[in-house]
């Protein structure tokens, strides 16, 4: 028989099968082992690391700084939390989820007319390139892009001369003088602040809500509209209720990543504080990290109690 | 639900009318100067291949295309621009577009809620129209929870609820399988008669348009080639197209039809009509005609057989015998025997002129 004759060939594998095909063979039958050698490093990860430190945080949170010593005294105290719920720490945890609120809320509705746009109108072509100029703004660094954005909220900044050169110099002074939201200028101030917000996250708002979106068939559309609903009529009983899964899976990041974020309220803020600079100020320059730690609980609660919410309107799906 | 009593004729005037109707898609005309009247209380089907401009037609009765050319009136109303809701017309959707995140209650009612009829009333219809396509207790289940068959009963309730004079459907069956499909056919046409509304009906299935049709619309290449009742159209059809797509065709050209029939135009006989006798038969009567010819091939379909008996290396003709007495096994031996195919000259339609888009190339 010669090396070339096809059926010595497929005789030769069947009898004679190389280590790797044994192996691909073996791996195949068990599904589950497969399973295993995929997650194993991923979940290990997962519990030493992710786990293992968020559950030394949280314990962290029960044990207390002697003021005399500066010393963590590792005995459980519900000190810390005492002291959260005192006037200035309430109005910390206030201002950051009225913020996050806020942000989720100017997010969605800037996210979904852009989102609308891109599933149910937009060609191929433009929809890929709308997808590049949502995302590209994650590829430049964070900050880099927060501090941009402070340059141009600044008084010297570029929309400072904008309002200047159309004469409305009057309606950004007014805005200004606004309470709580207003300040000096708009790089100092809770509205600049929310303006930041809302333009880092809202990448993460509109993919979700495109993908929702695009799952609704256009039939489906049709069909409310042959049964008699004006197109205003649709979009309340059809189309936004089947979005809204994508909503609520975008907010998700926009109220978290507010919730918890450190940068912005730095960068435009001023000495009210948000939870990340609080969190700062009492592990970085106090060293009562006891006390940051509590400070951390009450988000990772406060998110917690969103996500059942968010998986009760179904947004795991639209993730 | 009050008991209409199903027309015996259709009243005079037309439910719809299209007049010059075309509708094109870049290049494409997909509907191409369309004249069509429907009356009121018949079952109209549109019958005709994939791309014919059946479906397009359709939708441009419902209101979701508007006609490049042409008039389309509803009960004498112009409503060519008009949109979709503002039309007295429903439809049932191919994929059945029941709403996903409402029960099947609510996806009947929808219709009633948009026009703000009150909850209570609402129920009560909507339950009423959910017996009447026999889902008695599926009302509160969520679409993706039903079968298919389900499903398009729940679509039909849907349109039907409210009270259209006219109920458009586009291959509301084609999901379906083949038992089932055969059941839906006979319910739905026994709706149609009960409530008395005009139904237009869509499909590429020349059996189920001539099962459940009063009269049909055959289309090809965005035109309609011919309109009739069933009968007429499988025993009068006017050109090969129709010939070939509605039953199972014979068309002979000009050379075998004057040989044959002696007529100069192509005729064609359906396959029941032709009897096939062995070769050496006394030749038939004056009434009758006859050819000799060649079984090809034998197709055996348990209650009938088709016989591919060949005249000469382009023309075959097809017949089709009923097993009465035979077996598998004698009609497969039939393969290659020369016979002599005989049947009645009443049976050989005219056709007209062969044009570029017939079915059979003679």
């Amino acid at each position: 028989m010669t090396a070339d004759d096809p059926r010595s060939a497929l005789a030769q594998r069947a009898t004679k099968p190389g280590t790797l095909r044994r192996l691909s063979t073996f791996l195949y039958r068990r599904p589950r082992l497969v399973l295993l050698l995929l997650l194993g490093i991923p979940m290990l990860w997962m519990v030493a690391v992710y786990l293992g430190s968020l559950s030394t945080l949280v314990l962290q949170s029960f044990f207390w700084l002697d003021s005399f010593t500066g010393q963590v005294v590792r005995t459980l105290t519900l000190a810390n939390y005492a002291q959260l719920f005192g006037p200035a720490n309430r109005d910390i945890f206030v201002r950051t989820i009225l913020m996050a609120a806020a942000v989720t809320l100017a997010c969605a509705g800037l996210a979904y007319p852009l989102a609308y746009y891109m599933a149910r109108y937009a060609s191929n072509r433009v929809k890929g390139l709308l997808y590049l100029a949502v995302l590209l703004p994650l590829w430049s660094s964070y900050l880099v892009r927060v501090y941009a954005w402070r340059l141009i909220l600044a008084k010297e900044g570029i929309v400072s001369w904008m309002f200047s050169a159309l004469n409305l110099d009057g309606l950004l002074d007014a805005v200004l003088s606004l309470p709580v939201i207003g300040g000096p200028s708009l790089s100092v101030s809770f509205l600049g602040m929310w303006l930041v917000f809302v333009y880092v996250w809202l990448p993460y708002m509109v993919l979700p809500i495109e993908a929702s979106l695009e799952r609704v068939s256009g039939s489906v559309l049709e069909a409310s509209a042959d049964l008699g609903a004006r197109p205003g009529d649709t979009f309340r009983h059809v189309t936004f209720p089947l979005a809204l899964p994508g909503v609520v899976a975008g907010s998700i990041f926009t109220f978290s990543l507010t919730l918890g974020d450190f940068v912005v309220p730095y960068s435009l803020g001023n000495s009210s504080f948000f939870i990340g600079q609080a969190v700062l100020s009492f592990q970085g320059t106090a060293w009562n990290i006891p006390l940051a730690a509590a400070f951390t609980v009450v988000p990772m609660v406060v998110m917690g109690i969103y996500l059942l919410g968010a998986r009760k309107m179904g947004a795991f799906e639209a993730l | 639900m009050t008991d209409h009593r199903p027309p015996t004729e259709p009243s005079a005037s037309p439910a719809i009318r299209l007049r010059g109707v075309t509708r094109h898609f870049g290049e494409v005309r997909a509907v191409d100067g369309v004249d069509l009247d429907i009356l009121d209380g018949e079952f109209f089907t549109m019958l005709g291949p994939s791309g014919s401009g059946k479906t397009t037609c359709l939708r441009l009765i419902a209101g979701f295309e508007v006609p490049d050319r042409g008039t389309i009136e509803l009960f004498g109303q112009d409503v060519s621009r008009l949109p979709p809701y503002e039309r007295p017309v429903n439809t049932v959707f191919q994929d059945y577009a029941l709403f996903p995140h409402m029960r099947v209650a609510e996806n009947v009612g929808y219709g009633l809620m948009i026009r703000k009829v009150p909850r209570a009333e609402r129920e009560r219809r909507a339950q009423e129209m959910l017996d009447l396509v026999r889902l008695p207790g599926l009302g509160q289940r969520k679409p993706s929870e039903l079968s298919g068959g389900q499903r398009q009963r729940v679509a039909l309730a849907r349109a039907l609820i409210l009270r259209p004079r006219v109920l458009l459907l586009d291959e509301p069956l084609g999901a379906l399988d083949l038992k089932l499909r055969q059941e839906m056919q006979i319910e739905l046409k026994a709706l149609q008669q009960r409530l008395g509304i005009t139904f237009v009906y869509v499909t590429h299935d020349q059996e189920e348009a001539l099962t459940m049709s009063d009269r049909i619309a055959i289309f090809n290449g965005g035109r309609i080639e011919q309109i009739g009742t069933p009968s007429e159209l499988y025993e009068a059809p006017a050109t090969p197209f129709v010939a070939g797509f509605v039953g199972v065709s014979n068309v002979l050209g000009p050379v075998w039809a004057r040989r044959i029939a002696g007529t100069a135009q192509p005729i064609t006989v359906r396959p029941e009509k032709i009897q096939m006798l062995p070769a050496d038969s006394p030749p038939p009567g004056p009434d009758q005609c006859f050819v000799d010819g060649r079984v090809r091939d034998v197709i055996y379909l348990g209650m009938y057989t088709r016989f591919l008996v060949e005249l000469d290396e382009q023309t075959d003709l097809t017949v089709v015998q009923q097993n009465l007495q035979t077996t598998s096994m004698d009609v497969r031996a039939a393969r290659g025997r020369p016979v002599r195919l005989v049947w009645d000259r009443i049976h050989n339609r005219m056709l007209a002129s062969v044009d570029g888009r017939d079915g059979e190339a003679q």
